[in-house]
């Protein structure tokens, strides 16, 4: 008689199914996901894994965690970050060493892969939930992360 | 004709009526009521289709927890009148190795046989157009012939997808229309008349005959719900237009208002499907347990469409529920389970008929 069994399994699990959908149908009027963005646009809060761009956060006294290490760049598949770098005097040692001038970031060829942010070693660069990115001239979304006049922050290399 | 009980808008119809007969011969007069008739029902349903569009978008909005139109109109209203009016206003484009004339052809096809259908339904006592003694074979008869329209225009699109999409459509029509033709004799069986006024009248003394019937009733009611989700080839018997598969099936190549044509017959092949289930089943326009019986200004037309209405929002419930069958599963599903057991529905029915054990 497992023609007759099948059939009642059948009929529970449709209904089971049912179940779960008429349940959401019931309490969507409350919980829709649904963002109506233009309107809500002071109050819409971005989710936290959410991938907008990269930014490299500074302190309160302009400075980064940026060696110029250049794992980012070499880990971007597709040559979104480029990295211009100088070497400056230590005060303390006097001795030479490496530190970033520009971090070039271009958010127009970026992916959103998050390798870069994976690849880095003191953690300088993350995610922002910034996703309003449309700009009228391409150049724009060529951006340099670090701030003017920033620099590293001591002893972040240890 | 139960004069007390006529409503307003039928003593319009009846003045309007009496007014061509005076000024008309006889002949043209029943013509031109006719045509009169005819274009009244295409713009209602017209209407009605196009919010049946809308109320499918919002049911499954809110099945999948979003929001649904809500931007032209109040609530989103006119949303689908707005799309009405940007597909008229498109550009017909098709390719250049179509069949024209099958290809133009078809979406009236489909279209006319579903306005076809609803001139026999009664939505009240008095608003029918048509009450022939054939009432239910006349429906089965004409919702298959919506079919052939799927079949030219998915062969003369000249497309692979569209007659792929067509193939199956003819495939699915044929085997379904086996289980919606036995589950309506199963209650034909119990009304012993076609005749769609006469099944109404059945049912105002005995109750609805899903409760008359009992248990091969409500055996036969599920059956044709599954037969007619089928038929109107709406998820999960979608495999027609399976967009993940076939593009858009037999529509592929349409555009602009023929492509409306189709979209608005799968709407108004579901309200066909659920009207067939009200009048059958759930006692059409009578109210529950007789409760606006008495009452004369009370539109009997309110609970024809209240009990169409929660019909198919049952069938938009299925089709935001189940996934879409293979074809093999199609097939198996109709001649393995819904075939047999309708068949011995059928037997069951006889039995409980004969030994008089209707409630
Ligand atoms: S997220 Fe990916 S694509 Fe974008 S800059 Fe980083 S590594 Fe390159
Ligand atoms: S952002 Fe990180 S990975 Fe890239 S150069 Fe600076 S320290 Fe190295």
């Amino acid at each position: 008689m497992s023609y007759f069994s099948d059939i009642y399994k059948g009929i529970k699990t449709l209904l089971t199914g049912m179940s779960v959908t008429g349940g959401y149908f019931i309490r969507a009027r409350k919980g829709a996901i649904t963002q109506q963005y233009p309107d809500n646009r002071e109050t819409l809060k971005m989710f936290d894994r959410f991938r907008g761009e990269v930014v490299m956060p500074h302190d309160a006294d302009n400075r980064h965690y940026c060696t110029g290490c250049q794992s980012c760049e070499i880990a971007c598949p597709n040559g979104s970050i480029e990295i211009i770098w100088d070497r400056a005097v230590d005060p303390e040692t006097g001795k030479k060493k490496k530190k970033i001038d520009k971090h070039i970031y271009h958010l127009s060829m970026c992916t959103m892969c998050g390798l870069c942010i994976e690849a880095c070693p003191t953690d300088a660069i993350v995610w922002a939930p910034n996703f309003e990115n449309s700009v009228y001239d391409r150049s724009a979304l060529t951006k340099v992360l670090n701030q003017p006049g920033s620099s590293v922050l001591d002893g972040i290399e240890d | 004709m139960n004069f007390t009980q006529m409503i307003i808008p039928l003593n319009i119809t009846k003045t309007i009526s009496d007014w061509i007969y005076s000024i008309m011969p006889e002949t043209a007069a029943s013509y031109t009521i006719m045509v009169i008739i005819a274009v009244a029902y295409l713009a209602l349903f017209a209407v009605a289709g196009l919010y049946l569009v809308l109320l499918e978008r919002k049911v499954a909005a809110w099945f999948q927890l979003r929001i649904g139109p809500n931007r032209v109109g109040p609530w989103g209203l006119l949303q689908t009148m707005a799309d009405a009016l940007k597909l008229v206003s498109k550009e017909l484009t098709s390719t250049i190795k179509i069949d024209k004339f099958l290809y133009n052809l078809a979406p009236y096809f489909v279209i006319v046989s579903a306005l076809m259908a609803m001139a026999v339904f009664p939505f009240s006592e008095q608003f029918q157009a048509f009450d022939i003694n054939i009432g239910v074979f006349f429906l089965i008869a004409i919702s298959s012939i919506g079919v052939i329209g799927i079949l030219l225009a998915g062969w003369s699109s000249n497309n692979k997808y569209a007659l792929i999409g067509a193939m199956r459509s003819g495939l699915q029509t044929i085997s379904y229309e086996l289980s919606v033709g036995l589950s309506i004799l199963t209650m034909v069986l119990l009304t012993g008349t076609l005749q769609l006024s006469e099944i109404i009248e059945a049912q105002r003394t005995g109750g609805w005959l899903i409760l008359q019937g009992h248990v091969p009733s409500i055996i036969a009611f599920m059956i044709f719900m599954v037969a007619g989700t089928a038929e109107t080839n709406r998820a999960p018997f979608d495999l027609v237009e399976a967009e993940s598969e076939l593009g858009a099936g037999f529509h592929t190549e349409y555009s602009g208002m023929k492509f409306a044509y189709f979209f608005l017959a799968e709407f108004i092949n579901m309200f066909i499907i659920s009207s067939i289930a009200v009048v059958l089943f759930f006692g059409g326009w009578l109210s529950p347990f007789g409760i606006t019986e008495n009452i004369v200004w009370f539109p009997q037309v309110f609970w024809f469409l209240i009990k169409v209405l929660g019909l198919i929002f049952l069938m938009m419930w299925f089709r935001w529920t189940f996934p879409r069958l293979r074809v093999d599963q199609l097939l198996t599903l109709e001649w393995k389970y819904l075939l047999p057991l309708n068949l011995m529905n059928i037997v069951l029915m006889a039995i409980v008929i004969w030994l008089n054990w209707t409630i």
